[in-house]
């Protein structure tokens, strides 16, 4: 008895000293390694796993927030000021635009569009900017490249970057820049905006079609397609700091994907390195492991589990921007004003899935920042007025501060207007449709919409420019007056009687065909739906009953209803749009004319099409942003608003949650490459994350007892059955 | 038995052929290549030229299944079907359609699916057949009576439940162990432990349940009271002549399971955040990767074949009765 006592003595001993042995600093459920703790890195969160990390492929969010850390193109967005504004990166200065006519003679900047025959960009890079150490650059001592023809044996034990022996840079010259544009026509690359970008650099269609007869006479897996050896008209290489884009015609919103990776630089060594089919094979690729100049580096790539990003040791130097907006010195943005970037050392990017996982390591300490979900939404954020939110009481006590900024985004739900309902065929009918959309327009109520289904998260959209966007109009100025009235000082929905009207006056009186004596039916095309938005479809349906107009909802899968708005087979439809960048040209040819979805494949999905409206766009594409442009952008927002090929819908309200440790947080939606000016203070972290998550044991301890507890008795059972006889023999024997 | 396996192996290959082809039919009536192509190459200035190139590029610009444009046989090898589906036989699976090479990301993926699910397997095996023999060891007791009562209200929550309730318990509340992520090496340890408790608890109600019911009806076996009448233990019975001969049954439920675990699950690496082969296929399948879905599909319907003859096989050790012919 006495050893077996001395047993259980010893096993309660063994676990309390496990117990006590975790109570030390290291919080238990920690999940990154301890000796980062106090480290100055940025912990983040990512969903979906990037599928391109080569910038003339590259084209999501999810990726861009990477790509942007590591790509440097010649231009950036200033990081604080507000509306958006343009200036250098790489580039020594902001690119001179000179236009010519069709003879090569230089014409003033206020020459006629029709007399622009190309438009040259001269952009002009600063000296001493290096890129990333790499292995591409590797040379040995007679200046040949070391890893440029691997052999077996030599790739046998390289699984990523880091297993290479020796790395090398070299400084960032003009070439670098051509390279890549060239890279734009490359026929395996299948560049997202190489179609578009064909309109407009000079000769980049017939290089991309000598390129595709070159490949298509070497189609051998491991040809490696030498750019450099090809010109392309519309680029050329000045010296080594200055290169050329000749623009047909003119194009001004060309200086916007200046700032865009598509535009970024790329060494031809790092294409000729990575076009090695042993290296392919082992998924080293440029689209895997990124060759840049930016502040950072990619050094790590497992898009299922981590993708972490260090400092880039040959960063040419950046300083934080000393000027911003009036408020960002209250907000302590202009703090570290001119000091050197960036300030973290390191990024890791972790894959959470799953939003419960996600918002809980948020809280825990161990995410920087966050985004809301809808489930999340009433444990962070309350709104206190018109739009207005703030963070709840407990996320104040933990520090956590709310950043909210409106997406250059719009969500909205279009009318197909080839559709003989919602379009109208005749000049007739086409009178009515306008008044059945405008009835339409008033009756969907969007405030509500976006009080219950974006948690607030939206402003109603009173045309299809967002805020922040030139052209866009704030107040009694910028209201639809189709749909709302200005009254109180603010945008009042117009009430559902005077929609009735409208659509009696269309031809349906209390949504009955007065030409049939039908009610009046209408067909809501969307991609099919999960359970949870059923509520939504419900909703619609309700908006569409206040008029008496039964909406039937056709769902289908993505691929359909693509299909449908492609054959212009759709009704009614949601749709979404993200600007690419900050003017109005941008939002306002998703209803030109000649981007009609229908026969010309444009991304005029409504296939709307008004000649006034067709030639101011053209007007308004070429224009600087001044009175004139307003003006003309004024009247094309007026003619869309009472044609209203579209229900306007809302711009997004994106809300972020930051840490009281991470500073320098200025939400700029058109900007990617703003972690360089975030700042972590690592020490406060550590503390809150220490405070936050003390391991609670008694559970353990309670386990234990429990177990314990309920074994005894079965143990005794256990020996009562294996000590007892049989019931006949024990009765007999009595 | 060599004989044996060689033909059950060769009797895989038609029915490889034919998952291969029920994949291919169910994806390209749902996806069109363009559709996959549209899919790739983004949803802004998409030109028909582009999808053409992407197709082309890929060898989706062929009929589906019948060439009628060749003569003799190339009508059946000039296909999307046929060039796509004969590479899988000997393993080469190709790359997805963002490049990537499937058997780099199948190998990768796999050993943290097994960090899981091999520990889930065996520990809940070994949980759920002792729980059960004690269950039985204990039968008409208050014990027994509770085991089943506690096995039934296991059975009757749902695995999410487990999931969601233990991290917000261990994790959240209790901040034992991390919320979720995982790490190679020792580290490993730590993000195992919660999936892993959850893994055996949540099938532990029907496992214990289905064990129980096969230990009881040995239990009424002849051989059984035999071996009470010689005065054995009860224990010694249960744990050694009970167990053996119920061996087949549990085999049958067992072995075929085994080569699967590789393929690991999606809910619990989701929600852990374990970069396994769970999410592959739902990935391939949102992201319209023919490539992955059919390779995956393959290896799945293979590892599902290598489990029945691993079964097979396994029934002779348990039995020296049976006889593979």
């Amino acid at each position: 008895m006495l050893v077996k006592n001395d047993i259980y003595a010893r096993i309660i001993l063994l676990c309390a000293i496990v117990l006590m042995s975790a109570c030390g600093d290291e919080s238990w459920n920690n999940p990154y390694q301890a000796a980062d703790a106090d480290k100055n890195i940025l912990y983040n969160a990512f969903v979906e796993r990037p599928k391109h990390l080569d910038p003339a492929q590259s084209y999501s969010s999810n990726e861009i927030q990477l790509t942007a850390q590591i790509y440097e193109p010649p231009l950036q967005y200033h990081y604080l000021k507000q509306p958006y504004v343009l200036v250098p990166l790489t580039a020594s200065r902001m690119p001179a635009v000179s236009y010519f006519n069709k003879d090569g003679y230089r014409l003033s900047d206020n020459a006629r569009v029709a007399d622009i025959a190309y438009t040259v960009y001269e952009i002009s890079i600063k000296p001493g900017i290096y890129f990333q150490p790499h292995p591409a650059f590797a040379v040995d001592e007679q200046d040949e490249f070391l890893f440029h023809n691997l052999s077996d044996k030599e790739t046998t034990k390289i699984y990523q970057l880091s297993d290479f022996p020796h790395m090398s840079t070299r400084e960032l010259t003009a070439k670098d820049y051509v390279f890549q544009i060239k890279r734009l026509a490359h026929p395996k690359l299948h560049s997202p905006i190489f179609e578009l970008m064909a309109d407009y650099i000079q000769g980049l269609r017939e290089f991309a079609t000598t390129l595709e007869k070159v490949v298509d006479e070497k189609p051998e897996d491991n040809f490696y397609l030498d750019l450099n050896k090809f010109p392309l008209d519309g680029v050329q290489v000045v010296d080594d700091y200055t290169y050329h884009v000749k623009i047909k015609g003119k194009y001004p919103q060309f200086i916007f994907w200046l700032t865009m990776p598509f535009f970024a630089p790329i060494p031809w060594e790092a294409e000729r390195f990575y076009s090695q089919q042993k290296l392919i094979e082992k998924n080293i690729t440029l689209d895997w492991f990124p060759v840049g100049t930016g502040a950072y580096m990619l050094t790590e790539n497992n898009p299922n589990q981590i993708m972490v990003l260090d400092r880039n040791p040959n960063f040419h130097g950046e300083s934080y921007p000393t000027e911003g907006m009036p408020g960002d010195v209250i907000n302590g943005l202009l703090d570290d004003a001119g000091k050197p970037l960036p300030f973290i050392e390191k990024i890791i990017y972790s894959r959470e899935r799953e939003s419960i996982p996600r918002w809980n390591k948020f809280l825990q300490g161990y995410y920087d920042a966050s985004g809301i979900g809808s489930d999340s939404f009433d444990q962070a954020v309350q709104l206190i007025g018109q739009g207005e939110a703030t963070v709840t009481d407990t996320m104040l006590a933990q520090g956590i501060r709310l950043e909210a900024a409106i997406a250059p985004s719009t969500y909205y739900m279009g009318f197909n207007m080839l559709d003989p309902v919602v379009g109208g065929i005749s000049e007739r009918a086409r009178e009515s449709a306008k008044k059945l959309r405008q009835a339409i327009s008033i009756a969907v109520d969007y405030e509500e919409f976006i009080s219950i289904f974006a948690n607030g998260r939206g402003v109603p959209a009173h045309g299809p420019i967002s805020p922040g966007v030139p052209g866009h109009r704030e107040g009694e100025a910028g209201i639809n007056p189709v749909v709302y009235d200005w009254k109180d000082g603010r945008a009042q929905r117009k009430s559902i009687e005077s929609a009735r009207t409208l659509l009696a006056e269309a031809g349906y009186p209390d949504g009955i065909d007065s030409s049939t004596g039908a009610p009046l039916v209408l067909y809501f095309d969307v991609t099919a739906r999960s359970s949870e938005d059923k509520s939504m479809l419900d909703w619609m349906r309700k908006q569409f009953q206040k008029l008496n107009i039964q909406l039937v909802v056709r769902s289908t899968d993505y691929n359909r209803f693509q299909d449908k708005i492609r054959k212009g087979n759709a009704q009614i439809f949601e749709w979404g749009w993200n600007a690419d960048y900050p003017d109005p040209e941008n939002f306002l040819f998703l209803l030109y004319g000649p981007q009609r979805k229908v026969g010309n494949n444009g991304e005029n999905a409504a296939n709307y099409d008004n000649e006034e409206y067709n030639q101011l766009f053209e007007q308004m594409k070429n224009m600087r942003n001044n009175a004139e442009r307003q003006q003309i952008i004024d009247r094309m927002i007026d003619i869309l608003r009472h044609d209203a090929p579209w229900l306007w819908g809302y711009h997004p309200r994106i809300y972020g949650l930051y840490h009281s440790w991470y500073k320098n947080v200025k939400p700029n939606r058109m900007a990617h490459n703003t972690v360089k000016y975030h700042k972590i203070d690592a020490a406060l972290r550590q503390q809150r994350r220490q405070e936050w998550n003390k391991p609670v044991l008694w559970p353990l301890v309670l386990v234990l007892i429990v177990a314990t507890l309920g074994l005894i008795p079965a143990f005794m059972a256990y020996r009562r059955r294996e000590r007892g006889v049989a019931l006949g023999l024990s009765r007999h024997d009595s | 038995m060599l004989r044996y396996i060689i033909r059950r192996l060769l009797y895989a290959i038609p029915i490889l052929v034919g998952v291969n082809l029920i994949t291919f039919t169910l994806f390209f009536v749902i996806n069109t290549p363009d559709d996959m192509a549209r899919m790739n190459l983004g949803v802004k200035y998409v030109t028909p030229a582009a999808i053409e190139k992407w197709k082309q590029e890929r060898g989706y610009d062929k009929p589906l299944l019948v060439n009628y444009d060749e003569n003799g046989l190339s009508k059946f090898t000039s296909t999307i079907f046929f060039e796509k589906s004969l590479a899988m036989f000997v393993f080469d699976f190709g790359r997805a359609d963002d490049g990537r090479d499937i058997a780099y990301e199948i190998k990768t993926r796999m050993v943290p699916s097994l960090a899981i699910a091999l520990p889930v397997f065996i520990l809940g095996l070994l949980a759920y057949i002792t729980f059960a023999l004690l269950m039985v060891f204990f039968r008409a007791t208050y014990i027994d009576l509770w085991g089943v009562v506690i096995c039934v209200a296991l059975m009757s929550i749902s695995s999410l439940f487990y999931i969601i309730g233990g991290q917000f318990l261990i994790g959240k509340l209790w901040h034992l162990v991390p919320i979720s992520g995982y790490a190679g090496g020792v580290d490993m340890g730590k993000f195992l432990l919660l999936p892993v408790i959850i893994g055996v608890i949540s099938s532990a109600g029907a496992n214990t349940r289905w064990y129980r019911t096969i230990f009881l009806e040995e239990m009424g076996k002849e051989y059984v009271r035999t071996a009470r009448a010689k005065g054995l233990p009860e224990s010694l019975i249960l744990f050694k002549h009970v167990l053996k001969n119920a061996m087949i049954p549990i085999l049958t439920g067992v072995v075929v399971i085994i080569p699967l675990l590789f393929l690991g699950s999606l809910i619990s690496e989701s929600f852990f955040g374990i970069p396994g082969l769970g999410s592959y296929t739902i990935e391939a399948i949102n992201s319209q990767d023919f490539a992955i879905v059919r390779a995956m599909v393959f290896l799945g319907s293979m590892l599902y074949i290598v489990g029945l003859v691993l079964t097979d096989i396994s029934y002779t050790l348990v039995d020296p009765r049976i006889r593979l012919e």
